[in-house]
């Protein structure tokens, strides 16, 4: 279906990622959110509790991120499209609840703009360090989806794909803005309502009685019912059974946690997100995310003046991990070049996916600034030899 | 007692007519709560203020805790949801919130609510977000063996202060009228009709309503404090309450062995965080405000 006119603030905008991020929640149609101020996210939800008054739903400031984390999955359930945003020790506070959103199956979107840390670490400067945990800060086995923007522009568009998917799979989403991309003001389009489309939640169509809340499709997805309609449902952050009813038995442990990480797979393949350029005849792969793919493409332009044919793959979604992209381009080149704002976490990935079929460098940073391209640069020209 | 009461039905006959039976999940009992335990015995009270209100079920949800009483929304056959530690009233905010039609019960335990959960009562409290609040306090911490809660009075034995408890307990009523509850009420699982009075009357009353319900802990509490068993702690209830409705509520701190001053406390008109929220918004925006319609549409 297509985006609700009234949250869709069309033309053409200045604007800077957090506020372009806002925009993206609203026309994607959330109607509710739920945060607590820390930099340098703060201005998605101001902008909310700006705009949100005249569109018609909800801006609650709650006392802490625990509470803001679980509170939108109350309005989830209550019918609401819904999101929080944070940052570092924001999202560590939050971790519990992204647990909870995965084993209830409560389809919601966390953005977190990233800063450096670890702790209270560098408040208002950049960092891409949260990468590890936003997939696997909660305790247990589970699945997310993390998509990571490197313009205004994206943090609009995918915010929109963050609730669609949220929806569509049934997970919490993560939207991996970094301190740069959040700030960073530049042209943002936002289209006309009836070009955005926008996943309608699905609900059963089954009579209460006959529904049963976990109950899998084809797809490995369960519908979704909204309370005060009638089916008297029973959600727990137990292990459950297709009832919803808690179930201490290792069949149904190992049924329910198998089909979370399972009904995520097609992210993983056909349904990941990238953006490539420059692969077909690349022997030098820059594989980098949000801000840091701004800055590698200048890598890549000085290298290819030197007679050095990189080629770029911009993860957009990073979780899962687009594992069979990568591992198809492995044995196609010499080596992949990995710039990202920590001391190496979505490099491992590259590294597994790659199973030695070339070469991976690292080009860690400790966050606080954007890589110096002339240091992405040397990376590739050493990987190339 | 014979041999056959003793033992725990696996399945409900047909025939059972119990008139609580239609607000359980039936196919869920038996229960995991110990005998003697406080906790159905309020589950009984709320289900009679369920049908004294002539509430419509489809529009009532229950969010627990964890904990003993963090199951008791598995039980209710309504809307329920059993949600992480501590974080049953921010669930609640956002149900409420985003639904407001729903009459949303807050059941959990001491614990629960006052330990790991206390910011967010007293913040639901000073909102006067229209949830009603069941906290069934045993004094410890019991699905987890019995350790030092916020509200165990002082000299009692627990697993972590098996020496005496030395740090001084909450108060959880002065608690509640002080963070702005409209309805603060407190009696014991020995008050079962005035417990059930006061469930029926706040299911009727807008705002933030608290009500605190003593209740034993036969296996963890009372037998490790040598206080005797269910039937004695009911007997303790009954000689050592007080009834003081209107009482201050600072002076009704709990003690070991001492009175438990219990009634309605509070009962008082605020305005409510969607009346605020409303008016604030007229206010400032006039007819550019929009009411909060936050529903998604069905596909």
């Amino acid at each position: 279906m297509h985006a609700d006119p009234k949250g869709v603030l069309t033309g053409v905008h200045f604007l800077d990622g957090d506020h372009a991020c806002c925009e993206g929640t609203l026309a994607a149609g959330a109607r509710f959110a739920a945060g607590y101020p820390i930099t340098p996210s703060t201005e998605v939800v101001e902008r909310f509790a700006s705009r949100i008054p005249t569109v018609g739903g909800v801006f609650i400031q709650m006392e802490d991120e625990l509470a803001a984390s679980i509170t939108i999955q109350g309005a989830v359930w209550g019918g609401a499209k819904a999101f929080t945003v944070t940052s570092g020790p924001g999202f560590s506070l939050m971790m519990e609840h992204i647990g909870y959103a995965a084993m209830t199956e409560t389809p919601c979107v966390f953005v977190n703009v990233q800063r450096g840390g670890p702790s209270t670490g560098l408040p208002t400067l950049p960092a891409q360090a949260d990468m590890m945990q936003a997939r696997w800060g909660s305790h247990g086995d589970y699945g997310i989806i993390a998509l990571c923007p490197n313009s205004p522009q994206e943090c609009f568009d995918l915010a929109i794909t963050a609730f669609n998917l949220s929806e569509e799979f049934r997970v919490p989403v993560m939207l991996m803005l970094d301190e740069c991309v959040g700030h960073m003001t530049e042209k943002v389009i936002i289209p006309d309502a009836a070009t955005i489309d926008v996943y309608p939640r699905r609900f059963t169509h089954l009579p209460p009685g006959e529904f049963r809340l976990f109950e899998p499709r084809e797809d490995k997805v369960p519908d979704m019912v909204r309370a005060g309609d009638g089916y008297r449902f029973h959600v727990t952050g137990l292990t459950h059974d297709e009832r919803g009813y808690p179930s201490m038995n290792v069949e149904t442990q190992s049924r329910s946690v198998t089909r979370l990480l399972e009904k995520l797979e097609p992210l993983a393949g056909e349904r990941a997100l990238s953006e490539t350029a420059d692969l077909e005849d690349a022997e030098v792969v820059v594989v980098s995310y949000g801000i840091t793919s701004r800055v590698a493409q200048r890598a890549i332009d000085m290298a290819r003046q030197q007679g050095v044919r990189a080629g770029k793959f911009r993860i957009i979604s990073a979780w899962p991990f687009p594992e069979q992209h990568i591992a198809a381009l492995a044995p196609r080149v010499r080596a992949m070049v990995v710039p990202e704002l920590n001391l190496g976490q979505m490099v491992r990935e590259v590294e597994r996916a790659v199973a030695g079929k070339c070469k991976v460098t690292l080009v860690p940073h400790a966050g606080g600034t954007v890589h110096n391209p002339e240091v992405i640069l040397k990376a590739i020209l050493e990987a190339a030899q | 007692m014979n041999e056959q009461t003793l033992e725990i039905p696996g399945t409900i006959p047909a025939d059972a007519a119990n008139p609580v039976e239609p607000f359980l999940r039936m196919d869920r009992m038996p229960h995991i709560w110990c005998p003697a335990c406080g906790i159905g015995t309020t589950v009984n009270c709320f289900t009679r203020a369920l049908i004294e209100s002539h509430a419509n079920l489809d529009k009532v949800a229950i969010v627990s805790g964890i904990g003993c009483t963090g199951r008791v929304a598995g039980y209710a056959n309504l809307d329920s949801f059993h949600t992480t530690h501590g974080r049953a009233i921010p669930f609640a905010t956002g149900l409420k919130l985003a639904n407001p039609e729903l009459q949303v019960v807050v059941y959990s335990g001491d614990g629960d609510l006052f330990a790991i959960g206390g910011n967010h009562f007293i913040h639901a409290a000073r909102r006067n977000m229209d949830l009603k609040v069941i906290c069934v306090n045993n004094l410890t911490y019991a699905m987890t063996g019995g350790q030092t809660a916020p509200t165990t009075p002082s000299k009692v034995i627990s697993a972590t202060s098996p020496y005496g408890v030395f740090e001084p307990a909450f108060n959880l009523v002065a608690l509640a009228e002080a963070a702005g509850a409209s309805y603060v009420a407190r009696w014991t699982t020995f008050h079962v009709k005035q417990l059930s009075r006061s469930m029926e009357e706040v299911l009727h009353k807008k705002g933030f309503c608290f009500i605190e319900v003593i209740s034993p802990c036969p296996t963890l509490y009372q037998r490790r404090n040598k206080m005797g068993d269910g039937l004695d702690t009911m007997k303790y209830y009954k000689q050592a309450s007080k009834i003081r409705n209107g009482a201050r509520t600072t002076e009704c701190d709990m003690t070991k062995s001492g009175e438990i001053v219990v009634g309605k406390f509070v009962d008082r008109e605020r305005p409510g965080y969607f009346e605020l929220l409303n008016s604030q918004m007229t206010e400032t925006l006039g007819d550019r405000y929009a009411e909060p319609e936050v529903m998604c549409e069905q596909c």
